[in-house]
């Protein structure tokens, strides 16, 4: 039997109440389209580097493509459905693939389908965007895009993405829904953050001697690129391109909104707003958690991060972020659905005793 | 230019008498269309269908497995009624909607009705819609239909005719705010001249409704917390349900947003737990609690009868509404309204014949091919028989249901629909059309000033049911009369 209404009851007038199931829609149609972002982004920078290797052989080829399907984890999916990693089947699979659960076309249907379930709390011209967006990639001409109009393309799914980021901002109220879009936007930035930077230590050079020399400089610069900071890290660092550099500027620039303490930062904000704790303060093991998580970040260098190994420490951050993710998820946007059975039976019990006791009564 | 070469033929003409002259209150549309070229009013047919899309006004094709979402067919052209003719339209609407509350109080209260013989019991009792749970129920203020859509024809006179009454969820108004909305956007100019009444206020009317059928023990100075359920993303209805509840600024909720305990009716929120008082309900009564009707429901939420009976939770429409809506009863709303009112009619029935009355039935038996059969609880042009167009199989088919179970069975004579010039693409042919008003009932009953004219695209179709091939179009009220 459920706790008593009484205990729970929130004092809420209309305008401020919100249910669960529609804050995590929000949050998800959030992070749909934030991850359709930065897989544009991904795929359409790693076209461009592929113009620069000129003529390249299969193995090549692969190699190219492969940290791309690792970083979002589909790489044995992709395998299942295709023989070759080539540009296009690549491309095929991460930009129009119904198979794909991360696909483009899958990222923005299912952006657009939650926002559909909260269509009545969006702004109308939210929804048009994300509507237009989605029949934009709907109608688009596979093969066209796959030989040779691939920038376009990709570039209209980003600006489709600013775009809905602008309107949300000058067209939603200021209240808790507001919020939950905030942080679904920032924890998938976070992660795809680190996924980015992950990506080049899945990047096999040819040679021991190519590490510091032109190819690494220009994946390293593909990196920079895929998060949109190749113009902020030139006003920080002028030309070179260092590896610890980049990392220095990916993880703790907190001035650039893709780094990863700027998201990190935002998510522990927006998490506080939600809960209603005052900042500064850490109510709940999920806020202490992650609240010494990002403490002790402030105190890390990339050197330290360098020295212990990349890779394990972005593996790490990816298991805060989705627990910090997970702890808000339960705690204000998930209700276990009911047991029906016991609900009906609950129900009519509580019919009969009232048939029983009515007679009295009267 | 657009109208040279209408032919309103045989039929009654909304813009057009039958020598082709053009009706006085349609003088400043059909003026303002006839400047305009053919392929400029492509274009804008054009745009206006974009812009359904774009605002995602659509309905999703079931059969698709791809998803494909169609716009519900809107035609430029908009029907415009003229005050006089309105006048009489909304009184009908009003005396009809009064009457079938008094019917609904009545048959879930003394039965009276039946004890003075006006209409036999064996009709109310096997109605399939009837709850006999809810007698002797008492429903805030006495309302049973807070929200009526009622379907109007005209026939070859231009006479107005009710052709159903629907009681218990009716939809379509989202679209008579979204093909005004539309027009104005397309066709500025034309709105200019005419006059016409604005239909924008029916959300808040509705909800004004809402707040007005607060259970009788709510007591509080805030504003009662309404809500509008829904079956969910999935119904083919979502896009006006989530409409309606932005129009009004209330939450749209699903069953499994909702969970009783001690009577009452709360929804989960962020928060925890809020109470609920008036629900706009778009679930109908056979889902609407598991507990109490159709145990395999998933749709509904478990106890909301429960609060109901207590008086915890208002219902809009309350349940058991479909008994004054079904095809047999509607044979009796004439002697409702003289039974109650002690009134005549003002807008009158389509001459129905029953099935189960001896002398009807043989007379519907032996002309099937002349009649239009409709069964007795089926919605949306479904379970129908039009006689005159109608296979031997068909009709077979149909004498067999009859026989079987004459109960379900009503027949009548097919209308010649009144006609409407409508876009085909190239040019304008005529095309049968109906009306569905909205009518809403709190403090004092409202009937908004349009509604829904539906028309039938196919050529010669009579059927203008969304799910068959039929469009829609703008309805005007002319706020003055328009000099002959």
């Amino acid at each position: 039997m459920p706790k008593s209404p009484q205990e729970e009851v929130a004092r809420h007038k209309q305008a401020n109440v919100m249910l669960s199931r529609v804050a995590g829609s929000l949050y998800w149609m959030s992070r749909y389209l934030e991850r359709a972002e930065n897989l544009a982004r991904l795929v359409d920078v790693n076209l461009q580097i592929l113009l620069d290797f000129g003529q390249v052989s299969h193995e090549t080829l692969k190699e190219h493509w492969l940290p791309i399907l690792r970083s979002t984890c589909d790489e044995d999916l992709f395998f299942q459905l295709y023989e070759h990693a080539d540009s296009e089947s690549v491309m095929q699979f991460v930009t129009f693939s119904p198979e794909n659960p991360n696909s483009l076309l899958s990222c923005i249907s299912n952006a657009r389908e939650n926002a559909r379930q909260v269509r009545d709390q969006i702004s109308s011209e939210m929804w048009e965007v994300l509507n237009d967006a989605y029949h934009f990639i709907k109608n688009s001409p596979h093969t066209q895009i796959l030989n040779g109009s691939a920038s376009a393309f990709y570039d209209e799914i980003k600006r489709f993405s600013h775009l809905f980021q602008g309107i949300t901002v000058s067209t939603f109220s200021r209240n808790e829904g507001f919020e939950f879009i905030q942080f679904g936007k920032y924890l998938e930035r976070a992660d795809k953050t680190t996924r980015l930077l992950d990506m080049k230590y899945h990047i096999l050079l040819p040679k021991v001697t190519d590490v510091g020399g032109a190819v690494d400089a220009a994946q390293w610069q593909a990196v920079l690129r895929s998060a949109s900071a190749v113009e902020a890290y030139r006003r920080f660092y002028v030309a070179d391109i260092l590896f610890a550099k980049v990392i220095e500027f990916l993880i703790f620039e907190d001035t650039f909104p893709r780094s990863l303490l700027f998201c990190l930062e935002q998510m522990d904000e927006f998490a506080h707003l939600i809960a209603g704790t005052p900042s500064g303060e850490y109510r709940s093991d999920g806020e202490r958690r992650f609240g010494k998580f990002l403490n002790n970040l402030h105190f890390t260098t990339a050197k330290d991060i360098i020295q212990r190994g990349l890779h394990e420490f972005l593996d790490e951050v990816q298991i805060e972020i989705g627990a910090f993710g997970g702890h808000l998820y339960d705690n204000f946007m998930y209700h276990p659905p009911v047991d029906m059975q016991a609900e009906i039976r609950f129900h009519q019990q509580q019919e009969q005793q009232q048939q029983t006791v009515l007679p009295v009564i009267c | 230019m657009l109208f040279d070469n209408y032919q309103p033929e045989n039929f009654f003409d909304e813009m057009f008498t039958a020598d082709g002259v053009t009706r006085p209150h349609y003088r400043s549309v059909a003026a303002a269309f006839n400047d305009v070229e053919s392929p400029e009013f492509r274009n804008k047919q054009a745009a206006v269908e974009a812009s359904f899309m774009r605002g995602g006004v659509t309905f999703t094709v079931y059969s698709d497995s791809q998803g494909t979402e169609r716009i519900f067919p809107f035609d430029c052209v908009p029907r415009v009624i003229s005050a006089e003719e309105w006048e009489i339209v909304e009184k009908g609407l009003i005396q009809r909607l009064t009457a079938l509350n008094m019917f609904l109080h009545d048959i879930y209260h003394d039965q009276k009705i039946i004890k003075d013989r006006v209409i036999p019991p064996q009709y109310l009792l096997s109605a399939k819609h009837f709850r006999r749970e809810f007698m002797h129920f008492e429903v805030p203020k006495d309302i049973y239909v807070h929200i009526c859509g009622t379907d109007l024809i005209r026939d070859k006179d231009g006479r107005y005719l009710v052709l159903e009454d629907n009681l218990r969820c009716p939809s379509g108004a989202s679209y008579m705010l979204e093909n005004r909305a539309a027009l104005k956007r397309t066709f500025p100019e034309l709105f200019k001249a005419s006059g016409v009444r604005s239909v924008s206020d029916y959300p808040a009317e509705l909800l004004k409704v809402m707040q007005y059928c607060a259970p009788a023990n709510f007591r509080s100075d805030d504003a009662p917390n309404c809500v509008l359920l829904t079956p969910g993303v999935y119904n083919s209805a979502y896009f006006e349900h989530a409409f309606l509840a932005r129009q009004m600024g209330i939450p749209i909720v699903e069953g499994r947003d909702l969970i009783v305990r001690d009577f009452k009716v709360y929804m989960r929120t962020t928060a925890g737990l809020v109470k609920v008082d008036v629900i706009y309900r778009r679930i109908d009564d056979d889902f609407l609690d598991p507990s109490v009707f159709r145990p395999d429901s998933l749709l509904g939420v478990p106890g909301l009868v429960n609060a109901y009976r207590a008086g915890n939770v208002s219902l809009a429409n309350s349940i058991g509404t479909g008994v004054a809506d079904d095809k047999v009863v509607y044979y009796f709303v004439p002697h409702m309204i003289k039974y109650y009112l002690g009134e005549d009619p003002i807008l009158p029935n389509v001459d129905t014949y029953l099935a189960s009355e001896p002398k009807d039935c043989q007379h519907i038996l032996a002309n099937l091919d002349k009649l239009v059969v409709k069964s007795a609880n089926e919605a949306g042009g479904y379970g129908m028989l039009m006689g005159p167009w109608a296979s031997k199989a068909e009709i077979e088919e149909f004498r067999r249901m009859i026989e079987d179970n004459p109960r379900n069975f009503i027949a009548q004579d097919p209308i010649s629909l009144s006609r409407h010039p409508t876009w085909t693409g190239d040019q304008f042919e005529g095309r049968h059309i109906d009306l569905r008003p909205y009518i809403l009932y709190g403090e004092k009953i409202v009937v908004t000033p349009g509604g829904l004219t539906r028309v039938a695209l196919k050529k010669g179709s009579l059927v203008v049911n969304s799910s068959q091939g039929g469009g829609s179009k703008d309805t005007w009220v002319l706020r003055h009369s328009v000099p002959e």
